[in-house]
């Protein structure tokens, strides 16, 4: 298979899903002109034309509004913030008018629309746009979330996502755009569906639940468990809502232990859901307590060295599978 | 505190008589010493105290019967005082001992990990961690509490392991899976501890499916049934006459020879009905006696041993017998024997003689109540009457009886009938 970077599949997808239906469309800050202010745009703007790659003003309650209403009226918008730290300018849209209008409207407008745009901590963006934002949406019943890890799913759950009815976040990251992975070649069509968990490496000692930014962190590190004898699975969640429970309790009911990788803070966190949901569902499976790897309980730290302590990591993983496994 | 309660101190026992205290209260008492005298269906015993204390209350006074589990003293620390709130009995607080040598949780090192898993794979089956034995507690009811994972209690559940029992090996000393499973593999195998590990100083010779029966069923017999052994020497001259004889007439009309052990079993199961006391078998809810023999006599094979039955044998004659067990000896040296060929005996013989042993005790073989082991026939000095030594011919048997079943007087009378027969061996042709 071909090896292309996250930001190409974002690219792909959105190229092969405006080629299909002429009603999606891309909307947002330097989405058109300059390319994507990642280049995740690049190229659609010559290809379709400033009606459908729509650069908007630094205005993003305005333009996810925007984005709202066209996809009331039936279009099939794909709404960018440049990061998911901005899109709490535009809380109130994401949250209250897109997942609430299907059930407040009696059944009268669907909103197939599409939020995207890198979420999470990146490179000394300071504290307040270092944000993960996955724990805030989740929150709100409506709202579907996938959060791709390596270029093929972010390929196929943008595709997906795009022709879902609902209104779907897709969480991509800035620090994943330059990594490279397989991809299916561009004449077969990639969906892959949301709510399907993925075994990124199959292991029986314990189970790590990761997804995103943590899906590298948590290969890595079972692949120095392995070389120590400690045999790791690694569960990329791919999708938060819908949530892959049955693959998670399969796979913790295998191995008995539990580690979260999450990239998000920790209280209220999603390793706090899963947690809940693991120890609720297969109290009896488990050989120790769920353990989370999650960033540290303070702001961001610009400093680059504090930042590294605050982010989780392949070592904090390696050190909490120790934990479950009672190393 | 702890409480002492009426011992059951024998399977039938339900009640007990305080016969006797050998302490007072206020006595100090040290774990071991003699509490007092308990009289019980069967005998008298001492009651031995399991923890030290101070005796603070005797509830029981000399003479009184108190039904098994019975609250009959309370020992406790120096400024205890007793209390009307119902106590914990004492062998149900185990205390748990977290080993000296489990530090805290610490960060391990790659290394070490390694090295740890690298350890534990090869010692797996013979490892270090022996179930600690429990121990009377000396401290309160919060000591009761075991620390387990989830899994670790539903192992141990399946595989009716006692956690209380247990070490753990986790944090605090938390009793996970692997304590479990460690536990688990120790009780089944008796002796593992105590055995080096295979290498060069021995080899592991996996137990074949008859060797593993075997095991099971003598540790069963020797560990659930009380055994005990009657042995008697008997004149075989006439016997052998008789034989000689007989094999003598059968040569002539091709007949298969008779031999020794043939006497024996046919002897034998005269004597099972004529003392059906021991064509019996112990259970729970009485003592099942069987109307027919079928009479069980050991072949050894190469790889163990099994027990070919004569069926309804005392509808059977000397040479039917006789020609029946040579028959069903060549199958059982073949392997050809069907299972209800060598299943159902309601007794067993087991003869030696041939392998020069002269006089043995062997196992039940449960759920019978009795086996007969047969050594050789030796010549040897004996005394007959007018107090001359003669060269004579003896045959030691042993009669190896349950003792739940039948009593010493019982299986005396079996021997007497059986030396009856064995010496004057015409009585078994009619």
């Amino acid at each position: 298979m071909r090896e292309i970077t996250y930001r190409q599949a974002v690219n792909e997808a959105l190229e092969e899903e405006m080629l299909r239906d002429p009603n999606v469309f891309l909307i947002g800050e330097e989405v058109a002109e300059y390319n994507g202010a990642y280049k995740v745009s690049q190229g659609l703007l010559d290809k379709f034309g400033p009606k459908r790659v729509v650069d908007t003003p630094i205005s993003e309650a305005g333009f996810a509004g925007l984005g709202i209403g066209a996809a009331m009226c039936g279009l099939r918008p794909v709404v960018e913030f440049m990061t998911f730290s901005f899109s709490l300018v535009a809380f109130d849209q994401v949250v209250n008018n897109a997942p609430n209008m299907l059930t407040m409207s009696g059944g009268q407008f669907s909103v197939p629309i599409v939020f995207r745009g890198p979420n999470g901590p990146a490179h000394q963006l300071g504290a307040t746009h270092s944000h993960s934002t996955e724990p805030l949406f989740a929150n709100f019943p409506g709202l579907k979330i996938a959060i791709p890890g390596t270029p093929r799913d972010a390929k196929g759950l943008l595709k997906t996502a795009i022709r879902d009815d609902n209104p779907v976040l897709v969480l991509e990251s800035e620090l994943l755009y330059n990594n490279m992975g397989p991809v299916e070649d561009k004449d077969v069509e990639l969906l892959i569906p949301l709510g399907q968990g993925e075994i990124k490496r199959k292991g029986s000692d314990v189970t790590i639940l990761c997804y995103a930014q943590t899906v590298r962190m948590a290969l890595a590190a079972a692949e120095t468990l392995a070389a120590q004898g400690v045999s790791a699975e690694v569960l990329d969640l791919r999708s938060i809502k819908p949530l892959d429970l049955g693959l998670i309790l399969n796979s913790v009911s295998k191995t008995h232990r539990c580690v979260i990788a999450e990239q998000d803070k920790p209280f209220c966190g999603i390793g706090a859901e899963l947690t809940y949901q693991i120890q609720r569902d297969i109290f009896d499976e488990l050989d120790a307590p769920v353990a989370r790897v999650s960033q540290e309980e303070v702001p961001m730290p610009y400093n680059e060295r504090l930042e590294a302590a605050v982010l989780p990591s392949k070592e904090k993983i390696i050190q909490a599978v120790y934990q479950v496994c009672y190393l | 505190m702890a409480e002492i309660t009426m011992p059951k101190l024998s399977d039938t026992m339900t009640e007990g008589i305080v016969v006797r205290w050998h302490k007072k209260k206020g006595d100090v008492v040290a774990t071991g010493d003699v509490l007092a005298e308990v009289e019980t269906d069967k005998a008298t015993m001492e009651m031995e105290a399991f923890d030290d204390g101070i005796l603070k209350e005797i509830y029981v006074e000399e003479g009184q019967k108190v039904s098994v589990g019975e609250r009959i003293a309370l020992i406790g620390g120096d400024h205890e005082s007793p209390s009307s709130a119902p106590v914990q009995k004492l062998d149900a607080l185990p205390k748990r001992v977290v080993p000296a040598e489990k530090s805290p949780a610490r960060p391990p090192k790659p290394a070490e990990v390694q090295q740890a898993r690298q350890t534990a794979s090869v010692e797996e089956g013979y490892s270090q961690a022996v179930p600690r034995q429990t121990e009377p507690a000396s401290q309160g009811p919060s000591a009761v509490r075991v620390k387990a994972s989830p899994l670790a209690r539903k192992t141990a559940a399946q595989m009716k392991v006692d956690l209380a029992k247990l070490d753990g090996s986790g944090p605090g000393g938390r009793i996970i899976q692997e304590d479990v499973l460690t536990a688990a593999r120790l009780t089944t195998s008796v002796s593992v501890g105590l055995v080096p590990s295979p290498g060069t100083e021995s080899e592991l010779i996996p137990l074949s499916p008859m060797r593993h029966v075997i095991a099971q069923r003598m540790v069963e017999s020797k560990t659930q049934i009380p055994h005990f052994y009657l042995t008697v020497e008997l004149d075989v001259a006439k016997l052998l006459e008789l034989r000689a004889q007989a094999n003598e007439s059968l040569a002539a009309t091709s007949g298969g020879k008779l031999s020794i052990n043939d006497f024996v079993l046919k002897a034998c199961v005269e004597c099972l009905q004529r003392v059906p006391q021991l064509n019996s078998s112990f259970s729970e809810k009485g003592i099942l006696r069987f109307t027919h023999v079928h009479l069980g006599f050991a072949v050894s094979l190469e790889e163990g041993l099994i027990t070919p039955i004569l069926r309804n044998a005392g509808q059977k004659t000397l040479r039917q017998l006789s020609a029946e067990a040579r028959e069903m000896t060549e199958r059982a040296r073949t392997r050809k024997l069907k299972p209800e060929e060598y299943q159902g005996g309601t007794f067993t013989v087991s003869n030696l003689g041939a392998s020069g042993i002269d006089n043995f005790q062997a196992i039940i073989n449960p759920p019978q109540a009795g086996i007969l082991a047969v050594g050789s026939v030796v010549k040897k000095p004996v005394v007959i009457a007018g107090d001359q030594i003669v060269v004579g011919q003896r045959l030691s048997v042993t009669l190896c009886c349950d003792h739940r079943v039948v009593d010493g007087a019982v299986g005396a009378r079996f021997l007497q009938e059986f030396r009856r027969l064995i010496e004057n061996p015409t009585l078994m042709l009619l």
